[in-house]
């Protein structure tokens, strides 16, 4: 390609955390500085140049990490090194909102706003955090006036503050509901000593060194800013176990949070005596075939959200003519409300590995991608060292267990972007293009990453298949009902006692549920299934927590919140909050989710404070603006992005004359 | 004498379209088969010349089945596949998306949105006062030609056109994310900072005539636009020995656009800078 690049240069600084992750550029066309007499004879071009794009992504981490904010002289060498367009690069580093394209302090503080925060007081962590650093925003510094910064500024951070190096802004779910409210800080430097020893150049992308970070759980705004002033002096994490009641006492029966708090999780030894690679070992005895079969005769169905039958996606993957096949695990738990995954990742994170590696050898794929939320620094540093380790020992490279079979996999980082979770946007955020949504057909199994057949995971779907392989299928499917087998994991939050992740067996009911996480005494209501699910009233509790009872029910299982409200929560304010959240996160492809969610968003603003008829014409219209957004949107955060909204709305009557909640 | 490019043949498969049985070729889009039977779907993102996007959701389609509408400009015909095209869901799909685009950007220059907006009862409006815009003025960087992105209705036409469709150029992109992305060159640059060729194919493939040339825009600034009284007249472009035919827009004696027939078989629509700008000596007369 003949790409047209400006004059700007990168700092030192930049050309080396670029160079860190690709190594030295080859010749002058990549952006070395001096042109050799065999730079004007040879030229990597074509294929071979081009097909390195999927390295986007990891490099605009490399230089975020490193320098806090991407300008236009490292975007353009990054750009020159993979031979991407420089326009194409900067709209991808535009798409995501852990990027800047502006100048920006070192340390950015991401207070989560979302929905369980958000009862949880985050507002007053603003408050106090106003007070301590500011006002929320980025960096006042001038810059290029482009499209991306109000894009990811979002609806708050119009306003520039700069407290001694450190900005914060509002943020969506950061998966640390059980510890709400919640903050993290995240400070850009060059990589530490420790990790720059093993830092060594790499082309195979693993991520470099990242960013010092501090998650800061239950935050006050004095905590919030002694730990953006000092982001790595900022006190450890409780483990991963204290987000699992269950963990210890109770923990006989539990087939996914079994080793969480059990095992250590940097050590595989443990995992290995705790039953681990047990399943990969019947795996082997079973063949790719028998595996599929087992997974099928269980009744495994995808834990996401979309509940599709896991064994059937596998077998269509594996029938496909075309190769390479690919593995991807949807580890970008984005859902507001949503955790389970950085606690399996972060308590077990060897049986993720476990688990794809099986996942790979049912489907034939030799390279399984784990797509994980940029906003998880614990999980990708566990998931690093486990990896590693099993690379080591034989249990990941060309021979796992001494099988003949090869099998290796790659962590890539989200950057803050719901839709990524999307299973098609997840190919195009790999691939280093802009996280939208692909219109179906084609599908995933047919031509998913990079156009080849792709079976596209969750992590609690992958984890569920180490008791299939274990147990049997049989004994497997004897937990749970007919339709739903097994158990499902619920991330608790709210107004609750013990907030956290529940494991039960599919069946139990939403009251059942709410009895060992200790409900309120005065529920108001039940959000289920996240901002994309809808609203249970206190009198429903009995509603079967499974894909066919929630249906039934009207309501859905979504990915497992069950996010707790009670009579103290204004909610017009939360109907307002997740019309926030699709407003923000929405891709922008498509007219009906672009323009519609800010018309819902719009509507939602002018009746927060109104009840009955004054509300009654703003509540046709979002009926109006709902049903299309349902019906012609491309992939389905448009077509649920009105869910929530519509069962407060005819299931809560939240607009109604005498809501308490429609009249505080 | 005019090579006519054959296709090779293609079976023909049955569906029904409005409770009409009808044929359409294997691999063609239901859009192709309602035009074919002489049904007026609109379309906006949609471009003859280009992979459809599906982006703009204005040709919604009920399939039987189905659980949400399907585009048509994309979605391919399937043996035995039933169709609706005036479903109360379908036309309410298509009213919201028109209300959603007039309420947020400027159509006053998009060919038949104003006949949609009547046919279909929409009513941008009632979003009130208030509703958020796109809200940009028009980029004026260069001689040739007006990037007004008021009347942008974010397609990726001219995307797909000046990248990997047709001109692999790859000046611009979309840039931000939601209602404030934007088509944009890298870092927002101006035209003549980037990687432009000034082909003009991005104005060619424009629905909404949010790419204009400059002499347009001046035009309708001044005032004295008047397509009624232009001709059109299909020549070929005397510059090199490719032969791509221009139509030329002439208003008062004067050249004032340069468009190509999509339909050549060679050049799909496509010129470079001489074709497209470089008339201006026709109509030196001093």
């Amino acid at each position: 390609m003949d790409l047209h690049f400006g004059d700007s240069k990168p700092t030192d600084e930049e050309r080396a955390a670029v160079d860190a992750l690709l190594g030295p550029p080859e010749s002058a066309w990549e952006g070395a500085d001096d042109r050799t007499e065999g730079d004007l004879r040879w030229a990597r071009g074509g294929r071979a140049a081009r097909e390195r794009r999927d390295l986007l992504l990891p490099g605009l981490h490399a230089i975020n990490d490193r320098v806090g904010w991407i300008s236009e002289g490292a975007l353009d060498y990054l750009c020159r090194r993979l031979t991407v367009p420089p326009a194409e690069g900067y709209g991808v580093a535009t798409f995501y909102a852990m990027f800047s394209v502006r100048p920006r302090p070192a340390t950015v503080v991401h207070v989560c706003t979302d929905l369980a925060c958000a009862a949880r007081g985050s507002a007053e962590v603003c408050a106090g955090l106003e007070r301590e650093l500011g006002a929320a925003g980025s960096a006042a510094v001038a810059g290029p006036q482009g499209p991306g910064p109000a894009a990811l500024a979002g609806p708050q951070g119009a306003a520039a503050s700069a407290g001694g190096g450190v900005v914060w802004q509002r943020s969506p779910c950061l998966g640390l509901c059980e510890r709400a409210p919640a903050a993290l800080a995240i400070r850009a430097g060059a990589p530490t000593a420790a990790t720059g020893a093993t830092a060594a150049p790499t082309t195979t992308s693993a991520p470099a060194a990242t960013a010092a970070t501090a998650v800061v759980a239950p935050a006050t705004p004095a905590a919030v800013a002694e730990a953006a002033r000092a982001v790595a002096d900022a006190p450890a994490e409780p483990p991963a176990a204290a987000a699992v009641p269950q963990a210890g006492t109770t923990s006989r029966g539990l087939r996914l949070l079994r080793r969480v708090g059990v095992v250590d999780p940097a050590s595989l030894d443990d995992y290995r005596a705790h039953g681990g690679y047990a399943a990969l070992r019947r795996a082997f005895e079973l063949g790719p075939a028998g595996v599929i079969r087992e997974v099928s005769d269980a009744g495994l169905v995808g834990r996401g959200g979309a509940a599709f039958p896991t064994g059937r996606k596998w077998d269509a993957t594996a029938r496909q003519p075309d190769h390479p096949h690919h593995l991807v695990c949807n580890a970008d738990e984005s859902e507001p409300g949503t955790f389970k995954d950085r606690v399996l990742m972060e308590g077990d994170p060897y049986a993720l590995i476990e688990a794809m590696t099986i996942a790979g050898y049912a489907i034939g794929a030799h390279h399984g991608y784990v797509y994980l939320r940029g906003e998880y620094p614990r999980a990708l540093a566990r998931l690093e060292h486990a990896i590693g380790r099993a690379r080591v020992r034989g249990l990941l490279g060309p021979d796992v267990l001494g099988q003949g079979y090869a099998f290796d996999i790659e962590i890539r980082r989200g950057a803050g972007a719901y839709i990524c979770g999307e299973e098609t946007a997840i190919f195009n955020s790999i691939e280093g293009r802009r996280g939208e949504p692909r219109s179906k057909p084609p599908f995933p199994v047919e031509k998913g990453l990079f156009s080849k057949p792709t079976a596209v995971n969750n992590v609690e779907t992958l984890v569920n298949v180490l008791p299939i392989l274990t147990e049997g299928a049989a004994a497997y499917a004897s937990v749970g009902t007919a339709s739903s087998t097994g158990t499902k994991l619920f991330c608790v939050s709210g107004a609750v006692d013990r907030p956290g992740v529940y494991e039960l067996p599919f069946g139990a009911t939403l009251r059942e549920l709410l009895e060992l996480a200790g409900p309120p005494p005065a529920l108001r209501a039940v959000l289920l299934g996240g901002a994309a699910g809808g609203f249970v009233r206190p009198d429903e509790l009995d509603v079967p927590l499974t894909f066919e009872g929630t249906r039934a029910a009207g309501t859905t299982l979504g990915s497992g919140v069950v996010l707790v409200l009670d009579e103290s929560v204004q909610l017009p304010r939360i109907l307002l909050r997740i019309a926030e959240f699709f407003r923000d996160e929405s891709c922008g492809q498509c007219v009906p989710c672009r323009v519609g969610t800010v018309r819902q968003e719009e509507a939602l603003h002018r009746i927060k404070d109104r009840t009955g008829a004054a509300a009654a014409g703003d509540i046709a219209l979002l009926r109006e603006v709902g049903q299309a957004m349902r019906h012609a949107s491309i992939c389905g955060l448009g077509q649920t992005a009105w869910n929530a909204v519509e069962s407060a709305i005819d299931r809560l009557g939240v607009f109604e004359q005498d809501q308490k909640g429609a009249s505080a | 004498m005019t090579a006519v490019p054959l296709q090779p043949p293609r079976r023909l498969v049955d569906l029904t379209l409005d409770g009409e049985p009808v044929r359409a070729p294997e691999g063609s889009t239901l859009l192709d088969a309602c035009r074919a039977s002489g049904k007026d779907i609109p379309t906006l993102c949609q471009g003859d010349t280009l992979t459809p996007k599906n982006a703009c959701r204005v040709c919604v389609v009920e399939v039987e089945g189905a659980r949400t509408l399907a585009p048509a400009c994309s979605r391919r015909v399937e043996p035995g596949m039933e169709v609706r095209t005036d479903t109360d869901r379908a036309r309410h799909g298509r009213k919201v998306v028109l209300e959603l685009l007039a309420s947020s950007t400027d159509l006053s220059t998009t060919p038949r949105a104003a006949e949609w907006i009547e046919e279909y009862g929409a009513e941008p409006g009632r979003f009130g006062p208030d509703a958020a815009r796109v809200d940009e003025q028009p980029k004026v960087d260069n001689d040739l030609y007006v990037r007004d992105y008021d009347k942008c209705i974010l397609c990726y036409k001219c995307v797909d056109a000046c990248g990997e469709q047709w001109q692999n150029t790859f000046a611009i992109a979309v840039a931000g994310r939601g209602f404030d992305a934007r088509i944009s060159t890298e870092h927002d640059a101006p035209l003549t900072d980037s990687a432009c060729v000034y082909c003009g194919n991005c104005i060619e493939v424009c629905p909404t005539g949010a790419l204009s040339f400059k002499s347009e825009f001046d035009m309708r600034a001044a005032g004295t636009w008047d397509e009624s009284a232009q001709t059109e007249t299909t020549t070929v472009c005397a510059y090199c020995g490719v032969g791509c035919n221009l139509t030329l827009h002439v208003q008062d004696n004067d050249i004032v656009k340069v468009t190509s027939p999509h339909d050549n078989p060679v050049t799909h629509g496509n010129l470079c800078i001489k074709g497209r700008f470089g008339y201006q000596h026709v109509q030196n007369r001093d």
